[in-house]
C-alpha cells in the first residue's frame, strides 16, 4: 500500500489558518502495447483527469524490422515482398506503391493488361482493407457481429488473390514492369459473384450502425480535426476526406487506368469519426463500381513487359537454351540496375497516402529507402484528437486512422 | 410443523433449486455462444461433446485447474474475498423466487424456499451488496484498469438500481405486497392479466435498467474490454475469475426471474387451457426467453460510452420511472375509489 503524503499536516491547521491550496494529480494510464483494442502493439500513455484525456503520448516502435534498411542489402525486387509486411490487411496496394516509385525512376512503360491487373488488385485491395477497418471498429466501439460480417466478404476478396498470386495475406504479385501472372475465368467469376451481392451486404452494415443511436452518439463530434489542422499534421486518405479536403491522389495525379474509370471521391463535412466512418463506406461502393467497370473492359495482352533486364524468360527456354538460362540467371540473382537518381512516388493506399523515397546511385540494389505510411503520420495527430475526450474514446481515435503497426512501425 | 421437518424441507428445496440455478448458469454461456454464432454466420463451440454440448463443463474444468495468481501489491484478504461478496448474493436471491404453485411435500408447503413478506426488498438488498464485490475487487488488484473499471461499475449499479427500484414501485402499487407469490397471485388468469399491460414502461425501464445492473452489453462499462481490457477482473484467474463469471450470468438468470414474476406472470399459465403444465415450466420458458433477448441486444448493439450511461440513466430513464409511479398511483386511487 502506499502511504499518502500531505502537503500540510492536518494537525496544525486552526480555524483562523487558510488552508493551502490541495493538490490534485491526473492519473497516468499505460495502455498498451498488449492491449486488446491497440491494432497491435501500440503504446499510449494516457493522461487522464478521472476519465477525461488530457494528454495521449504514443510510444511507437514495438514492430519495428528495419524494414527500409534491410531494403538497402537485396535487388530492387527482393524489396516487394518486404512491402506486403508494411500494411499487411492490404499488401497489393503496398506492392503497387513501390512498384511505382522504381518504375518512375527507371522510365519503364508497363503493358495495359498489366496495368488493369494492378488497379483491380489496388481496388480488391481497398474493399478488404476497409472491411477489415470496419469490423475492427465497430469490435472497438462493442458492436461485435458488424467483425464477422465484414470477414465473411473479405474472406471472397482473400479466396481471389489466393488463386492471383498463392498467397491470401502476403501477396507479392507485382512484379517491377508488370504482375507475376495473369488471372483466370475463375477469378472473373468468382468477383462477378461477389460484386452481386456486396451492394446488400453494405446495407446490411448500415442497417446495423448508420442510423443505430448508440454508434451515432460514439461516433459523432468525437475526435473532430478540422480541415487546415488535417492538412498541418499531414493526415491523408479517409482521414483527410473525412475533414473535407478533396485530396485524392487517382485522381489528383491519376495513375493505373483510374483516368478511364468512373468514380467518385466521397468527402466528409465534421471532420469527426463519423464522416470518417461514413466516406470509408462509400469508398467501398465506388471502387465496387470501379471493379465492375475493370471487369466489363478488360485489355487483352502480355502481363510483363519485354524489357530483358526485368523479364525473367519462358521455363521452357530456360530449360532449353544457355542464353535464357543465363538471362534467368542475371535477373533472379542480380536483378537490374537503375540509373542514378532520386524519386517520390506517392500511392493512394487504403489507409492514405503511401509513398516511396528511393536514392539510386545507380547499382543494383536502393542506396536509401524511405517509406511514408500513412499509419506513422496520422499517429502525430493523435494527441490532437483525443484531448479533451472520454478514455473509452481514445480507442475509436486511433481506429478512426485505420492504423497498422507494421506500416507505422516499419 | 417440527423444527426437522422444516430444515430438511428447506435443505431438499435448496438442493434443487441450486441445482437448476447452476446448470442453468453453465448452460447459459453455451447459450449465448450458440446463439451468438448463429446470428454471426458460424457454428460456435463444436468440439467437446456432439454439438459442443459438453463445452461449459470442459471450461469450468480448466478454470478450476488454473493457477491462482495473487499479484503483487494486492490486498490479499479482500482480493480473496471480493468475488465471493460478488457470488453470493446473485445466487441467494434465487431463496424468493417462486417457481412454482404452492404444493404440499413432507408436511410442509413447497413452490418457494422461502416465502418473505418483503420478498422483493430481500432480493435488492442484496443486489447492493453484490456492487462491493465488484468495486472490491477492482480497488485490491492494485490494477488501475481494474481500479477504473471498478469506480465504472459503482457508479453505474447505484444509478441502476435506482432505476430498477422505481420501476417496481409500480407493480407493487398494483399488487399491494412485496412478496413474490402475492405479486404473482394477483396476476392469476392469463395472459392478458399480467402486469406487463399494466405496467408497459415499467417493464421498458426494468429490463433496460437490468441489462445496466448485469453489466451487459450495450452498458458492459466496467468490462468494457476495447477499453479497460477485462475491468474490475482483469487480474483475476482461475477459480476467483470463475466466481465473478458465475455472479454475473446468476445475476442475469435472477434478474430475468424477476421480470417473469413481475411483469409476465411468473409460474401462472398464459391461458387456462395450458394449466396442465406444471408451473416450473411456464417460469422457466419465461425466463429463458428474457435471456434470449439479452444475448439478442448483445449481437445488436454497440457499447455506450460511460458518461452517456450515466446520462441516459439519470436524465431519461428516472424521471419516465417517476412519471409512471404518478400515474399509476393516480389510476389506483382512481379505480379504488
Amino acid at each position: 500500500m502506499q502511504t499518502t503524503e500531505y502537503l500540510w499536516d492536518p494537525e496544525s491547521v486552526t480555524e483562523d489558518e487558510e488552508l493551502p491550496l490541495l493538490r490534485t494529480e491526473s492519473l497516468m494510464l499505460n495502455m498498451g502495447p498488449q492491449h486488446p483494442a491497440t491494432h497491435g502493439v501500440l503504446q499510449v500513455v494516457l493522461e487522464l483527469e478521472g476519465e477525461k484525456i488530457l494528454k495521449a503520448t504514443p510510444y511507437l516502435g514495438y514492430l519495428h524490422r528495419g524494414t527500409e534498411k534491410i531494403a538497402e542489402r537485396g535487388t530492387y525486387q527482393q524489396v516487394i515482398p518486404l512491402t506486403d509486411r508494411l500494411d499487411y490487411i492490404c499488401a497489393m496496394a503496398n506492392n503497387w506503391a513501390y512498384v511505382r516509385a522504381v518504375e518512375k525512376l527507371m522510365q519503364v512503360k508497363v503493358p495495359r493488361r498489366a496495368e488493369w491487373l494492378r488497379t483491380l488488385a489496388a481496388e480488391l485491395s481497398r474493399i478488404s482493407g476497409h472491411l477489415f477497418w470496419l469490423g475492427t471498429q465497430a469490435l472497438d466501439i462493442g458492436a461485435m457481429t458488424v467483425f464477422f460480417y465484414t470477414f465473411r466478404e473479405r474472406e471472397v476478396i482473400l479466396d481471389v488473390f489466393e488463386r492471383m498470386c498463392g498467397a491470401r495475406l502476403t501477396s507479392s504479385y507485382l512484379r517491377i514492369g508488370g504482375v507475376e501472372r495473369d488471372i483466370d475465368a475463375w477469378c472473373i467469376e468468382k468477383l462477378r459473384g461477389f460484386l452481386a451481392t456486396f451492394q446488400a451486404r453494405i446495407d446490411e452494415y448500415d442497417t446495423l450502425l448508420r442510423e443505430n443511436r448508440i454508434w451515432l452518439a460514439r461516433t459523432k463530434n468525437i475526435a473532430i480535426i478540422t480541415a487546415e489542422d488535417a492538412v498541418s499534421y499531414g493526415l491523408s486518405g479517409p482521414a483527410l476526406r473525412g475533414s473535407g479536403v478533396y485530396h485524392d491522389l487517382r485522381k489528383c495525379d491519376p495513375y493505373g487506368l483510374y483516368p478511364e474509370l468512373d468514380f467518385e471521391v466521397p468527402l466528409g463535412s465534421n471532420g469527426d469519426t463519423y464522416d470518417r466512418y461514413y466516406i470509408r463506406v462509400r469508398e467501398m461502393e465506388q471502387s465496387a463500381h470501379m471493379v465492375r467497370q475493370l471487369l466489363d473492359n478488360q485489355p487483352d495482352g502480355p502481363v510483363m513487359t519485354e524489357d530483358p533486364k526485368l523479364k525473367r524468360p519462358d521455363k521452357v527456354l530456360v530449360n532449353m537454351s544457355m542464353e535464357a538460362m543465363i538471362q534467368h540467371f542475371k535477373v533472379v540473382c542480380h536483378g537490374f540496375d537503375v540509373p542514378r537518381g532520386e524519386v517520390y512516388c506517392g500511392t493512394e493506399c487504403p489507409k492514405g497516402e503511401l509513398g516511396f523515397y528511393i536514392v539510386s546511385d545507380g547499382s543494383g540494389s536502393p542506396y536509401k529507402l524511405k517509406i511514408r505510411a500513412p499509419s506513422y503520420v496520422h499517429m502525430g495527430a493523435l494527441d490532437h484528437m483525443s484531448r479533451g475526450y472520454m478514455i473509452a474514446d481514445v480507442v475509436t481515435v486511433f481506429g478512426t486512422y485505420d492504423i497498422v503497426m507494421g506500416e507505422c512501425d516499419r | 410443523m417440527e423444527l426437522g421437518t422444516t430444515v430438511l424441507l428447506a435443505v431438499i428445496q435448496i438442493a434443487v433449486v441450486m441445482g437448476v440455478v447452476l446448470l442453468s448458469v453453465a448452460y447459459m454461456t453455451y447459450a449465448e455462444r450458440k446463439v451468438l454464432s448463429f446470428m454471426q454466420d458460424r457454428l460456435g463451440p463444436m468440439e467437446v461433446g456432439p454439438w459442443g454440448l459438453l463445452q461449459p463443463i470442459a471450461d469450468g474444468l480448466k478454470l478450476f485447474m488454473k493457477e491462482d495468481i495473487i499479484p503483487s501489491g494486492a490486498n490479499k484478504i479482500i482480493f480473496a474475498v471480493a468475488p465471493i461478496i460478488c457470488l453470493i448474493p446473485a445466487l441467494i436471491g434465487f431463496a424468493v423466487v417462486p417457481y412454482s404453485e404452492g404444493f404440499s411435500l413432507l408436511g410442509g408447503t413447497g413452490g418457494t424456499i422461502t416465502d418473505l413478506n418483503v420478498g422483493l426488498l430481500y432480493i435488492f438488498a442484496f443486489a447492493s451488496v453484490g456492487a462491493y464485490g465488484v468495486i472490491l475487487g477492482g480497488w485490491a488488484s492494485n490494477s488501475k484498469y481494474a481500479l477504473l473499471g471498478g469506480l465504472r461499475s459503482g457508479a453505474q449499479v447505484i444509478s441502476y438500481e435506482l432505476v430498477i427500484g422505481l420501476s417496481i414501485v409500480g407493480v407493487l402499487l398494483l399488487s399491494e405486497s412485496l412478496s413474490l407469490r402475492a405479486i404473482t397471485e394477483h396476476q392469476d388468469g392469463g395472459f392478458w392479466h399480467w402486469n406487463l399491460w399494466v405496467q408497459p414502461v415499467a417493464f421498458v425501464t426494468y429490463v433496460i435498467a437490468a441489462v445496466a445492473e448485469t453489466n451487459r452489453l450495450p452498458f458492459d462499462m466496467p468490462e468494457a474490454e476495447s477499453e479497460l481490457v477485462a475491468g474490475f477482473f482483469t487480474e483475476y484467474s482461475g477459480m476467483r475469475f470463475a466466481f465473478f463469471f458465475l455472479a454475473e450470468y446468476a445475476n442475469m438468470i435472477l434478474v430475468s426471474c424477476l421480470a417473469s414474476v413481475l411483469f409476465l406472470g411468473g409460474y401462472e399459465a398464459p391461458a387456462e387451457f395450458l394449466n396442465f403444465v406444471p408451473g416450473f415450466v411456464w417460469l422457466a420458458l419465461k425466463t429463458w426467453a428474457l435471456l434470449f433477448f439479452f444475448i439478442w441486444i448483445r449481437g445488436t448493439f454497440p457499447r455506450v460510452r460511460f458518461d452517456q450511461l450515466m446520462k441516459f440513466g439519470w436524465k431519461v430513464l428516472i424521471p419516465v420511472a417517476l412519471v409512471n409511479i404518478l400515474v399509476t398511483a393516480v389510476g389506483v386511487y382512481i379505480v379504488n375509489n
